[in-house]
């Protein structure tokens, strides 16, 4: 039987603990209601770019238009990973699972590209950052500062930028990992090629064409709309990530609290035994005692 | 003629119009009801509506693209500050 004092000490670091991760739970449900909200704020505006773009599309896909974004023939075979992850921990296993994924690229996809040096990342995030720099990786920046304000603007700046590495033939291939965010509990990871954009048809067949009067004309807007689609992607890959990181650590809370609950009622009864133990203890010796000065 | 204007924080404004008037990159022009299909990026500039009661609601948007089809209009807005 454990003594009574350690018992004690231990229910009380337990209590405290749960007391943290509960608030923890609190904060991140807060948070996650905020990150959720402009997620789905944003799929309106994603939905029907994309729809306006599918349009274009259909419209034009008989027309020679060159797409600067699209696949290029000769390529230098250099590859950028985006990798996105979280800046603190404590969220199950939702860093994990992005740089289990990560090392799996390295190994398998991208082996070939690892060995002749020619494959960079650029984590957002400070546990992917940490993670790679401890794998020897190439690191083109770090954007670790972006979730102090996830704004679009900022994400601009950054989607702007892979655009621009891509049109200066820096790298032929811009992959973005992540975690997309399905609801509180499931996170979907996810490996999207960002560029070069794919070129498939992505219209349904069959759809109506509408004879839509382009202004100022075709080719100025399907350069102008890629770009934006483009943005709209990334803004939309870190908002599905910040969403899914809250959910991931409020399940990952939630389960703490119930376990250190479980244990403070483990506990609790130990404790309760033991007390009860030593008072029949105290009891015996006294009773004991007593008959034996009777004597 | 039904309108949307979304950017990519929020849903700025949505509902029955009487006409909209948008800044396009070759020029401002108004879209009524029943205007031919058209797809068209838009200026720095100002959006005007008039909303079914005749009264004028003013945005003022940084760019974006406009898609007017079947009396439906979708205003994707960079950014807008209402003024």
């Amino acid at each position: 039987m454990a003594n009574l004092k350690a018992i004690r000490v231990r229910l009380g670091s337990v209590k405290s603990t749960r007391q943290i991760t509960s608030a923890m739970k609190m904060v991140a449900a807060a948070k996650l209601r905020k990150a959720q909200d402009a997620i789905v704020q944003l799929r309106p505006y994603a939905d029907k770019l994309n729809e306006i773009l599918i349009g274009l599309n259909t419209a034009l896909r008989d027309t020679e238009i060159e797409n600067l974004f699209a696949e290029r023939k000769n390529s230098n075979g250099r590859v950028l990973l985006v990798v996105v992850t979280s800046n603190k921990g404590l969220c199950g296993g939702f860093n994990a699972n992005i740089l289990r994924d990560t090392r799996r690229l390295i190994a398998e996809k991208y082996s070939e590209q690892f060995r002749r040096g020619d494959l960079w990342f650029m984590p957002i995030g400070k546990k992917g950052y940490d993670a790679l720099r401890k794998l020897k990786c190439n690191i083109l920046e770090e954007h670790n500062n972006l979730y102090a304000g996830l704004t679009f603007d900022r994400t601009k700046q950054i989607a702007d930028k892979l655009m621009n590495l891509y049109l200066t033939k820096e790298y032929d291939r811009i992959e973005i990992v992540y975690n997309q965010f399905r609801n509180a509990a499931v996170q979907k990871l996810t490996e999207e090629v960002y560029l070069p954009v794919s070129t498939a048809p992505a219209g349904k067949a069959g759809s109506v064409v509408t004879d839509y009067i382009y202004e100022p004309d075709q080719v100025s807007i399907v350069s102008e709309l890629i770009p934006k689609s483009l943005r709209i992607q990334l803004y939309k890959a870190l908002l599905d990530s910040f969403a899914a990181e809250h959910g991931a650590r409020m399940t990952a809370m939630h389960q703490a609290t119930d376990n250190a609950t479980e244990l403070i009622k483990d506990l609790t009864l130990q404790y309760n035994n033991a007390r009860q133990a030593a008072i029949t203890n105290q009891l015996l010796e006294v009773v004991s005692g007593a008959e034996a000065l009777k004597g | 003629m039904k309108i949307e204007i979304i950017t990519p924080d929020s849903r700025i404004y949505s509902g029955e119009i009487r006409s909209v008037r948008v800044p396009g990159k070759k020029g401002s022009f108004q879209v009524l009801k029943d205007h031919a299909p058209i797809i068209s990026t838009l200026d720095k500039g100002p959006v005007i509506i008039a909303d079914e009661q005749g009264q004028v609601i003013k945005y003022e948007i940084t760019g974006g693209v406009i898609e007017v089809k079947k009396n439906r209009i979708i205003l994707l807005a960079d950014s807008v500050s209402e003024s």
